[in-house]
């Protein structure tokens, strides 16, 4: 088992960044440096934990690098961190959603206080992939939301108020059906074995004997919380004006990184922790996706602004994702798992460019637009490139992760599955529609006189382009790190096994 | 007959005899000086009060762990680790208090010793309150608590506001007394004393076959405390005197008074009554669910920060209830762990308040706010630190505050309850985050810098490092709650 040092590491680097961006405020520019070196460094600790994870641990589940502090018996606080298959590929998107934000949506208004937040964003939502105990994901969990609320209601657009206060009570009500439940989890587990201390270690939690009244209500509350956060329809409605008022590096935050929080969540704990609830709450979720995979798609059609047509498209890839990891085939949960990441990356290469388009017009409202194929080709390619993998075109990494759910639901769901794969033909209308509309026709005004990608702008791009086609044609490396984990969950859930 | 004077153990009552005796040292000396006493002799006496009653504290605690919890004063009186803690941060809310109302009176040139005199005795019964075993000793600490309050409200002279607030706190306050100490007595009539400690023998030994008294007794005990802290449907005058009274007095009500009631409620619920409790659970539940939620939602439609730091304080109120609803050691632990961690924060944040207020404490719209954070980004983040701990945002005392309480419910199988108190955690952070909006907009870049006087400053950022310091490490105010109330709970 390797040291817990790396993951230690990895939340408290980007604090550090934080603190050393505040203590440099007085030098224009120069916090801006510390937070892009604080990001590298995020980055390359990132893969370095990538390379040496290891899940063949003895009597650890697949996971590694764990570690376990108490900190305070009468409030069963615990200091516990450990990474499996499943965390390490959102660890490696946190650090690559920090460093590509800073990179590509660069906000000089009050630079040193943005870059601050958004070291400490990275550095909670570090946390809260990391954390292996419940009560300490939950504080991580909710500690997201406070630099997320200033994030949006300072850098934000004219609407930056009502969108930051609706993010945040949205969430934070969602997050005390959350803190409820795991209350009443650790309390069911020490009134079992009432000589035990109080205790939120996800370990001794997953192995609570549980009548299947409870687990339902309990997935329920779980369930409320990670689909307010995913956004799961039809607990979405914060999140189109969150998405469009937020600051650019804010919509990437919140889409490509935290949405996962939403997703992670449900396939760790509600999943992870309630398997008896599954049978009963099953449909209805499965439901739920294909309601948003559906909705989100028609929306997507009549959105007349760039961010909210991300928004309601990211509404029904988290469909996908939902219906991947609520399908209890092992198929579709890999897929959904590396879903979230696929759809990370795809989001992180929309927002920049819809940011760099933002930056050139000051605005993003699709009818302002038209024929910017003319005037900028390689800005025009790029989006191709991205939208295309969003579609799910073989070859690129959106195919690999769909086609994975789509395989696996219909293995087990197929009905829902069937409903789904709709979605898919979905995309590609409403994708290629608003491709047409913005990039194609001819150009006029301002419009033609759109200035292409700049250099460094394409070379921000690159490595959104590298990773799209590299999962695309050879996505193993990551199944493999995948793998192993998600096997282990869904033989914890369904011992018998809906493995088809 | 003959009168025995029954033995004083002078360690237990020595706090209460410090502040006293402070007071009337304060008294004498503004009688026989010649001239004014001056500010800063007052203010000292009023530290030094503070910081040997917080001496004596460390002295009670050692020597409760040596011999163990004792009763002095034919058992009225009660020496545990439970009455030292609260005592303690009673001594360090008065301090804080203290230093923030001298360079209120220096800039409001109030001379005189009055204030202080009135807040040493205030606090007398705050401390008097914590270590009360007997109704009538209870009754004696709240008395004396309210009396000086009632004229510490009405301190500004030149505001109407402030003695309107006093009238109708006085009024109100003495409905409270009077529902009190007639439930005192119908309890008495039930159980044949008015000593916790016999109560809640005679309860666990006897079968009370016509309960009528008992439980009239004991709702009436119920409402005279719920005026106190202000719950809901018996807050009506918590906004108004919130309002009216001297910024800084509001600062002392709000966290010696909770302490205080809390501290006495918790002796009468739990160790006299606790045998009773399951007949007091729908009270309280109902009690709680409308203090939670119609604090956090009044508190929306307010303009005036005292005003919504009034409501705000009723929506703490509620989560208070929770630990005592749940009537276990955990809950009492937790309800001892919500003042003591409450009370800091809340004297801190009306301390800004105070600041912001200006000459003739009069600025206290939210509009007043506006871009402080931005003028002066170490005030406007101190108070935006100290808002988000009252709304419970982890890396804060605040949050551990209403997880302690929380968790204590949900142990006792009130899940349903410990939910819609979270729900009303969530209307109140609106108006929180309202308020930390204005801190941060752009409006007003222009207007004036508010002077921070240093003895205010050290106040707020003792009050700020209190709730960060032990909101990135609970341990030790854990482990120190649940240790006081280890002796205490039958």
């Amino acid at each position: 088992m390797h040291s817990s040092t790396w993951l230690t590491l990895l939340i408290v680097v980007p604090l550090v960044g934080a603190l050393g961006a505040a203590l440099v405020q007085k030098t224009p520019g120069r916090a801006y440096v510390v937070a892009l070196v604080t990001s590298v460094v995020e980055m390359v600790l990132a893969i370095v934990v990538a390379v040496l994870y290891n899940h063949h641990v003895p009597h650890a589940q697949t996971f590694d690098f764990a570690t376990r502090h108490v900190l305070s018996v009468p409030f069963g606080l615990a200091y516990d961190v450990a990474l499996d298959g499943i965390s390490l590929l959102m660890v490696v998107l946190t650090a690559l959603t920090v460093l590509l934000a800073l990179l590509g949506a660069r906000d000089r208004r009050q630079e040193p206080a943005f870059v601050a937040w958004l070291l400490l964003l990275t550095s909670f939502t570090m946390g809260s992939f990391l954390a292996h105990d419940l009560l300490l994901f939950f504080i991580f969990f909710e500690l997201t939301l406070v630099p997320c609320y200033f994030l949006i209601s300072q850098w934000g657009a004219t609407q930056r108020a009502k969108a930051a206060l609706k993010f945040f009570i949205y969430t934070f009500t969602g997050s005390a059906f959350l803190l409820i439940g795991i209350l009443y989890l650790g309390f069911a587990h020490q009134h079992q074995l009432p000589t035990t201390a109080l205790t939120f270690s996800y370990g001794a939690l997953s192995g609570t004997a549980m009548a299947h009244g409870t687990q339902v209500w309990l997935f329920i509350a779980f369930a409320i919380a990670f689909a307010v956060k995913a956004p799961i329809w039809p607990l979405h409605t914060w999140s189109p004006i969150s998405y469009a008022e937020a600051p650019t590096a804010g919509s990437i935050e919140l889409s490509a990184l935290l949405a996962k929080l939403g997703s992670y969540g449900l396939l760790r704990f509600a999943v992870g922790l309630f398997p008896l609830a599954l049978p009963t709450m099953r449909p209805l979720l499965l439901t739920l996706a294909a309601i948003g995979i559906l909705y989100g798609s028609m929306l997507a059609c009549k959105t007349p602004d760039l961010k909210r047509f991300v928004a309601y498209s990211s509404l029904a890839q988290m469909g996908f994702i939902t219906l991947g990891v609520m399908s209890g085939s092992q198929i579709a949960t890999v897929g959904a798992v590396l879903l979230m990441f696929n759809h990370g990356v795809i989001t992180i290469g929309f927002f920049l460019i819809i940011g760099f388009i933002e930056q050139r017009r000051g605005s993003i409202l699709i009818k302002d637009f038209t024929g910017l194929q003319g005037p900028a080709p390689i800005l025009a390619a790029l989006f191709t490139v991205v939208m295309l993998a969003s579609i799910g075109l073989p070859g690129l990494n959106g195919f690999v992760s769909e086609y994975l759910i789509l395989i696996g639901t219909f293995a087990t769901h197929a009905w829902w599955a069937v409903v789904a794969t709709f979605g898919v033909v979905a995309a590609a209308v409403y994708l290629l529609w608003a491709y047409q509309r913005v990039f194609h026709g001819k150009a006029e005004g301002p419009n033609a006189e759109l200035a292409d990608a700049t250099p460094k702008e394409q070379w921000v791009l690159v490595p959104i382009v590298l990773l799209i086609i590299v999962l695309g044609v050879f996505p193993k490396p990551v199944l493999d790190r995948i793998t192993p984990s998600v096997q282990q969950l869904i033989e914890h859930v369904e011992p018998g096994g809906l493995n088809k | 007959m003959k009168l025995v004077i029954p033995s004083i153990h002078y360690l237990a009552i020595l706090p209460v005899l410090i502040f006293f005796g402070a007071s009337l040292v304060l008294v004498l000396a503004s009688a026989l000086a010649r001239g004014k006493v001056p500010l800063w002799v007052a203010t000292s006496t009023i530290v030094t009060a503070g910081a040997a009653s917080i001496v004596v504290n460390v002295v009670q605690w050692r020597c409760v762990a040596r011999a163990g919890a004792s009763t002095t004063i034919a058992h009225a009186i009660v020496l545990d680790d439970f009455s030292v803690v609260a005592s303690g941060v009673i001594a360090l809310s008065v301090i804080m208090t203290a230093l923030v109302a001298h360079d209120w009176a220096v800039r409001e040139r109030v001379s005189g010793v009055e204030f202080h005199i009135l807040a040493l005795a205030s606090s007398a019964g705050a401390l008097l309150m914590t270590q009360a075993n007997d109704l009538i000793v209870i009754f004696l600490g709240l008395e004396i608590l309210s009396i000086g309050l009632y004229v510490l409200v009405a301190f500004d002279r030149r505001r109407a506001t402030s003695s309107e607030a006093a009238l109708k706190y006085f009024l109100l306050g003495g409905f409270a007394s009077a529902i009190f100490i007639y439930g005192a007595a119908l309890l008495y009539g039930a159980s044949g004393s008015t000593n916790l400690t016999s109560i809640s023998y005679f309860l666990g030994s006897n079968v009370v076959l016509h309960p009528g008294l008992l439980y009239a007794g004991g709702a009436l005990l119920l409402v005279g405390f719920a005026f106190k802290v202000a719950a809901v449907p018996f807050h009506l005058w918590s906004p108004d005197v919130y309002e009216g009274a001297p910024t800084p007095v509001t600062g002392l009500m709000a966290s010696i008074v909770k302490i205080g009631a809390f501290a006495a409620l918790l002796r009468v619920i739990i160790s006299a009554l606790g045998t009773q409790l399951d007949t007091w659970r729908p009270i309280l539940f109902v009690l709680i669910v409308l203090t939670t939620v119609v604090g956090a939602s009044l508190a929306l439609v307010q303009r005036n920060v005292k005003r919504m730091l009034a409501y705000s304080s009723i929506n703490h109120a509620g989560f208070i209830l929770l630990g005592v609803w749940a009537g276990t050691v955990r809950g009492s632990s937790a309800t001892l762990f919500y003042v003591i961690t409450y009370a800091p924060i809340v004297v801190a944040t009306f301390a800004i308040v105070t600041l912001i207020g200006g000459v003739g404490d009069e600025h206290h719209s939210v509009e007043h706010y506006q871009g402080l954070a931005r003028r002066q980004p170490w005030l406007g983040g101190a108070l935006a630190i100290l808002l988000l701990s009252q709304l419970g945002a982890p890396l804060t005392t605040g949050f551990y505050a209403k997880y302690t309480v929380l968790a204590s419910v949900v142990d006792g199988g009130g899940g349903a309850l410990a939910l819609i108190a979270l729900v009303s955690a969530a209307i109140a952070a609106f108006f929180y985050l309202r308020w930390t909006l204005a801190l941060y907009s752009d409006d007003r870049l222009d207007g004036a810098r508010v002077v921070v006087p240093k003895w205010t400053g050290a106040v707020i950022a003792f009050g700020v490092a209190l709730t960060v310091v032990f909101g990135i490490w609970p341990g030790p105010v854990a482990t120190l709650a649940q240790h006081a109330t280890f002796l205490f709970t039958p």
